[in-house]
């Protein structure tokens, strides 16, 4: 296997420029929605609202003001994950999404058959089908363009370097080396998220540098592999069966005791 | 504080999924029933077991085209049972309810149809001459009691399926498997009810209808479990599908039918004392009380998937919904 390959992504950096949607979309001829159709979410700068299976970038608008002059305006642009420990790839039954040889994570299009499952699973909302191949579709890290020794077309886009590809070992480096900086600025909320091999998920690959609650970005505090669920559900059904068995058997053994009781002539014995 | 399950994205799992959910555990919980009354029933169940098999083979068939067309891609369906890509390798995976549930489904459909078979044999139905060892013996038995494991799983694997996820609601609490079978079961009895009552013995059909009290008793238990478990995505219910919840499912579905049946006079009073319209309307809901209770059973059965799919369905993604967060 290659070296594990990733994004970081320093939000105290960004502009909202965008240029890191349009290179995505354009690389991987994405369609527009709604045939180009302006849309107004109402979240300040943002009008592609959330990822899905045509954005696969999307920059984040978060408008922190108390009074004017007065707060700041975040920005960050957001991507699949590329979780160590993914839920998608977990749940997929057909083996459409594969783990590639950078430790990424990758819907094979001609393999998914639109169930959807990978959609729920994913702890961040990253999934959704595109329209035109009925198929879920996300973010690839560029698998066609990496494969070649290209960078991904949102990195080589960033104006600002907010969006760096490199190897995850020699990003994570960098990254806590920028938290350093910014500490020593003054910036002392700067964290890295998903930068942690022993956190949430075995660490994402595509992590991010935040100033603030993850939730305000509109990420997940403790993001879960649902299979986490599995063993909990599954006991409670099986234990639901067996009370559900119990009443029946119970309830047959009644009838027959209430009939011996009440007529003596017995009814005809038999296998049912 | 919002639920980390607020930051996912919806499946769309909706309109071909509600009524699999339905339809799937009424055919999961029907074999169940047909599998006690054959290890423990007498002779007179007979009609209520081939009727169960019937019931289970018919629901399992319509099951599984109404997953195949909720798929993005229906031709692509075989995908989930073959690696299409490195065939003829099977695709399943323990830990993924999607692709397990495929393959129980599958074997269900598979001893369902058997068993139908059998039955259908035994009743000399199709022009088929009885068949014994599918509807008699040892081997039966024990085929029987196999598909009501499998039935127990067709019927619950979907709640569980729904909480190996992300999602709010459904990944907030692990009672989700157990309260769909219990559901499964008050309506498979409900059905079996609704299809025999002039063709059953009494003694079957009472039996079938204090179990199906019995069991709506549980699923209101379990009910309560599920909303007391789900902390702070409780409030998904503040909204439309709470209304429905609560009138739909645990009113009209589970009291009213639990009152039908331990409380018949309350209903036959009316009758007695109104000679109105409305007393008439009772008196005949009390005669056909268990025709009604079976129809309210089924509807809150319908109500319940619906509920619990569309309340998280509705969610979206918490930036989107929230100015300023947390
Ligand atoms: S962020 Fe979501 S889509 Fe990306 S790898 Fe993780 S679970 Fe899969
Ligand atoms: S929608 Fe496609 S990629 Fe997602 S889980 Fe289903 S088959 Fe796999």
């Amino acid at each position: 296997m290659a070296e594990a390959m990733g994004f970081f992504t320093d939000t105290t950096i960004c502009i909202g420029c965008k240029a890191c949607e349009v290179a995505c979309k354009s690389w991987n001829q994405l369609p527009a929605r709604d045939g180009g159709a302006p849309q107004l979410t109402g979240l300040s700068y943002d009008n592609t609202a959330k990822l899905d299976g045509i954005h696969w970038r999307h920059v984040a608008f978060i408008e922190q003001f108390d009074q004017p002059y007065d707060g700041r305006w975040l920005m960050m642009s957001d991507v699949c994950k590329h979780c160590v420990q993914a839920g998608c790839l977990e749940v997929c039954p057909t083996g459409a999404i594969i783990r590639t040889e950078f430790d990424t994570v990758v819907i094979q299009s001609d393999v998914c058959n639109g169930c959807r499952a990978c959609i729920a699973a994913c702890p961040f909302g990253v999934i959704d089908v595109n329209p035109v191949a009925g198929t879920a579709q996300k973010c690839t890290l560029c698998y066609d363009r990496i494969s070649e020794g290209l960078e991904p077309a949102c990195s080589k886009a960033c104006p600002t370097d907010s969006i760096q590809f490199g190897t995850v070992a020699e990003l994570r480096e960098r990254a806590r080396g920028r938290v350093r900086q910014l500490h020593a600025d003054g910036q002392e909320d700067a964290y890295l998220y998903g930068a942690d091999p022993d956190g949430p998920l075995g660490g994402l690959n595509a992590f991010f540098l935040l100033v603030d609650d993850p939730h305000v970005y509109g990420l997940p505090r403790e993001p879960e592999l649902p299979s986490a669920r599995l063993a909990g559900s599954s006991f409670f059904g099986a234990v639901g069966a067996a009370v559900l068995a119990i009443l029946g058997v119970v309830g047959l053994r009644k009838r027959r005791m209430d009939e011996l009781a009440s007529e003596p002539a017995v009814p005809a014995e038999g296998e049912p | 504080m919002i639920p980390d399950t607020y930051f996912s994205a919806a499946p769309d799992w909706t309109w071909w999924i509600v009524p699999y959910f339905f339809i799937g555990g009424i055919a999961g919980g029907a074999y169940f029933i047909s599998a006690l009354l054959v290890w423990f029933g007498r002779a007179e169940d007979r009609p209520v077991i081939h009727a169960g098999f019937y019931i289970a083979t018919i629901g399992a068939v319509i099951g599984g085209i109404l997953l195949i067309l909720d798929l993005g891609r229906p031709e692509r369906f075989w995908h989930m049972l073959f690696l299409n890509q490195d065939l003829p390798r099977l695709a399943f995976k323990s830990y993924s309810p999607i692709s397990f549930g495929a393959w129980g489904l599958m074997g269900f459909g598979a001893i369902a149809t058997a068993s139908a078979l059998g039955a259908a044999a035994a009743e000399r139905r199709f022009g088929l001459r009885p068949f014994p060892w599918l509807n008699r013996g040892p081997f039966w038995k024990a085929l029987v009691a196999l598909g009501g494991f499998f039935g127990f799983f067709v019927a619950g694997y979907t709640g569980v399926l729904l909480t190996v996820t992300n999602r709010p609601v459904w990944a907030d609490s692990p009672m989700l498997g157990m309260l769909f079978i219990a559901s499964a079961a008050s309506t498979a009895a409900a059905t079996l009810i609704l299809v025999g009552r002039r063709r059953f013995h009494t003694a079957t059909i009472e039996w079938l209808s204090s179990f199906d009290a019995a069991v709506l008793v549980f699923e209101l238990l379990v009910l309560i479990a599920f909303l007391a478990t789900l902390g702070a995505a409780i409030d998904a219910w503040l909204g439309w599908w709470g209304a429905v919840l609560l009138v739909g499912v645990v009113l009209a579905g589970i009291l009213v039918p639990l009152a039908l049946h331990w409380r018949p006079r309350w209903f036959d009073a009316y009758g007695r004392r109104d000679a109105g319209r409305r007393g008439v309307w009772l008196a005949r809901l009390s005669a056909e009380r268990k025709v009604a209770s079976a129809v309210l059973v089924l509807v809150g059965g319908f109500l319940l998937r619906l509920a619990v799919i569309m309340a998280s369905e509705g969610i979206e993604h918490a930036r989107l919904v929230r100015e300023t967060l947390p």
